[in-house]
């Protein structure tokens, strides 16, 4: 089963339309910049983009090339939801003054736009309830700055500021739950999304954009540079996330859980894992614990999802 | 010209009019968080939109730096815009501040100035505006409610200018003008809104013709586009003169980028920034009854700096005092002080001077404190120097 809402039924349906152009200057494999692609295959109106400083602002946009065929804002690191906010409460009024035209407005920010330096201004438009949606692109660290770790990074990942040293071994601490920060604001729609499943994920923004309220949707990229594979694994890797039961992919609506890809017989973490370099010293015997440790995250996420689903309450 | 209307005089703290001014210029968005000593003016402006006064979306953001940001994103879609802030809150919004120029987003924004932290002070200094002073923005001084209230209307007149399109700051003292009530002249709504119509922002964000905000630019473009930002903000004087015409029409009030006061025959010149400029005149009036030339300029446009008008009214004066309600640490002086100073040596002008800081977290500045500030620069004169450049005033040695 895959999300509820379906807009688009098969591939045949997307749009054939581009409005993330191509020649931009993302690196080859890059899974965000997928996610970019298919987002904007489900705009539905005048629509504008607000984007967060990270690898999707300054890859899309050296002067004098930009690779979005419709508005784009950045503005900087940690205010985008704030900045959306500003343009859709201006729209909203100046719509009602008879100034101006509605637009959708849709944010984008990567993990560490979004789970540490913007998460004060996200939870404050979601409090302020504004008709908007914010994509959060994951790929598990600061990537644009050079693979440091961020709130999104997991557990045992090795990056240039968790290195797998000789006495620490990758990051200690455990990735924040960022749906489950969202969802506790009690928004009409959250959802998590992986570039594996174009079709759940299209559909996803579509339904986020016809909800009156603010929305979101956590969709995981792979990074061919930072978790070091090479650039054909992109979407294996993505789909392995989700098989492994590493990346449920989930949808909240009013409070209630779906789990959207049922994984009955999940693939071995290590499968997920071994393909990548930031995980390679997990398999190192003497790090064996910090695999375990992530497997037991993995399997306890999991188990959780399923009994919220079966209450069906996720906050 | 035409006739001046019935003038309307009503009591008002400087908070009050500044968020009536605002009212009357019919802001689409307003974006603030409370920070004592601006609060009221966006108490007042929520409660306008409350009662069905003002049609406008007001925003309570969750910081001030989000609160820039809201004003930022909706001035680019076309609002006009409105927000205030003080000290800490104008420190936090710093980042913003500068891209907000930059990005030459017309938004208005007043600014009770309070000292910053530490220690904890909520009360008057310039520390708060000084330290946003090169951000790019055109920064206004009132001296009294009256201007606190024709300076904001004044202000979206000239940030939305389409030569100018920058924002503008105006700042009021904190406590001394937000919080005193002073009788002052207001105008109609029709007047204001005939002065301040609304014109759409020419690069409003529009998806039928899609443009770019915010772009990167490398070392091969970047200073080209803060040429753009230089070039621009020097027609601010320009822009605000035009301004100033236009809205003495309907008020029968003239503002121009410099306010001297008995400077015909000055030898001693004071320059201020504020509600102390009412202080210093007051205390003007008095020595000029003792034939002492002295003379008080206050800086109505602190930024772009009118180094001209500057420069012709200290070109004979054989001593100049600046005040200066903020201090650059390890630096050769006041903010006010080191422009003056670069103003006086680029126009070959060669005086006596001295910086005189005053007044910082809230420390009252009285008539007295400055009967004694003139004294000090009678005998200095007398002597033909100052013994120090800089003087702490009133600090408690």
């Amino acid at each position: 089963m895959e999300s509820a809402q379906k807009y688009f039924k098969t591939i045949r349906d997307v749009p054939i339309e581009d409005y993330f152009a191509p020649g931009h200057r993302l690196c080859a494999g890059c899974g965000a910049s997928l996610a970019m692609k298919l987002a904007m295959k489900a705009i539905r109106m005048p629509t504008v983009v607000v984007n967060a400083t990270g690898c999707v602002e300054v890859s899309t946009s050296l002067f004098p090339y930009v690779s979005w065929r419709l508005p784009w804002v950045h503005v900087a690191f940690e205010n985008t939801a704030a900045v959306a906010s500003g343009i859709i409460e201006a729209f909203r009024i100046l719509e009602k003054k008879e100034r101006g035209k509605m637009h959708d407005v849709i944010a984008i920010a990567g993990d560490g736009g979004t789970f540490d330096i913007g998460l004060q201004a996200l939870s404050g438009a979601l409090e302020r309830n504004h008709k908007m949606l914010y994509i959060c692109y994951d790929n598990e660290a600061y990537m644009n700055t050079g693979i440091q770790r961020s709130g999104a990074t997991p557990t045992g990942a090795a990056t240039t500021t968790s290195p797998a040293g000789k006495v620490i071994p990758g990051k200690q601490e455990r990735k924040k739950d960022l749906i489950g920060i969202v969802v506790a604001h009690r928004i009409p729609y959250a959802a998590t999304a992986s570039i594996s499943h174009p079709l759940d994920f299209i559909n996803k923004v579509r339904r986020a954009l016809e909800i009156d309220g603010p929305t979101f949707i956590h969709v995981l990229t792979p990074c061919t540079l930072g978790w070091r594979y090479p650039p054909s694994q992109t979407i294996k890797i993505a789909r392995l996330a989700v098989e492994t039961r590493y990346f449920p992919i989930i949808e909240v609506e009013n409070g209630k859980v779906r789990i959207n890809i049922k994984v009955t017989k999940p693939r071995p973490l290590e499968e997920f894992l071994e393909v990548q370099g930031r995980f390679r010293h997990l398999f190192e015997p003497e790090n064996k614990h910090i695999l375990e440790i992530l497997k037991q995250q993995v399997e306890e996420n999991w188990n959780r999802l399923l009994k919220l689903e079966e209450i069906g309450l996720y906050a | 010209m035409s006739e001046l209307k019935q003038v309307r005089k009503i009591a008002l703290t400087g908070d009050e009019a500044v968020a009536y001014a605002a009212k009357q210029a019919d802001v689409d968005v307003i974006a603030a968080y409370p920070i004592t000593p601006q609060t009221i003016i966006v108490e007042r402006l929520s409660k306008y939109v409350a009662d069905g006064e003002l049609n406008a979306a007001f925003i309570q953001a969750e910081s001030e730096h989000s609160a820039i940001s809201i004003c930022l994103g909706a001035a680019l879609a076309g609002a006009r815009t409105f927000t205030s802030t003080a000290s800490q809150g104008l420190a936090l919004m710093h980042e913003v501040l500068h891209i907000a120029s930059s990005m030459r987003a017309p938004i208005v924004m007043a600014i009770a100035n309070r000292a910053l932290n530490s220690p904890l002070n909520i009360h008057c200094d310039h520390s708060d505006i000084m330290n946003a002073r090169d951000t790019g923005w055109v920064h206004l001084f009132a001296n009294n409610v009256q201007q606190a209230y024709d300076l904001t209307i004044m202000a979206f007149k000239i940030a939305e200018d389409p030569e100018l399109l920058l924002p503008v700051s105006v700042n009021l003292d904190g406590f001394i003008l937000t919080h005193s009530v002073e009788p002052l002249e207001v105008l109609s709504d029709e007047d204001v809104q005939s002065y301040i119509p609304h014109i759409p922002y020419p690069y409003r964000i529009d998806f039928d013709r899609p443009l770019a905000y915010g772009v990167m630019a490398l070392p091969d473009t970047y200073m080209e586009f803060r040429r753009q930002l230089y070039e621009v903000i020097i027609k601010a004087p320009k822009v605000f003169r035009k301004a100033s015409e236009s809205f003495s029409k309907i008020s029968g009030r003239l503002y121009n980028l410099i306010a001297p006061y008995f400077l015909e025959d000055a030898e001693i010149i004071v320059l201020a920034l504020g509600s102390t400029v009412e202080t210093l005149r007051y205390v003007a009036r008095k020595f000029r009854g003792r034939n002492v030339k002295i003379g008080v300029v206050g800086l109505t446009m602190y930024r772009p700096f009118p180094e001209k008008e500057i420069a012709d009214t200290l070109a004979n004066a054989k001593c100049v005092a600046v005040m200066d309600r903020a201090y650059s640490y390890g630096g050769v002086g006041g903010p006010l002080y080191t422009d003056i100073l670069s103003t006086l040596y680029k126009n070959g002008i060669r005086t006596m001077i001295a910086d005189f800081i005053y007044g910082l977290g809230g420390r009252d500045f009285k008539l007295t404190d400055a009967e004694e500030l003139f004294s000090k620069l009678v005998k200095s004169v007398e002597v033909g120097r100052f013994d120090q450049d800089i003087y702490w005033w009133g600090v408690r040695e």
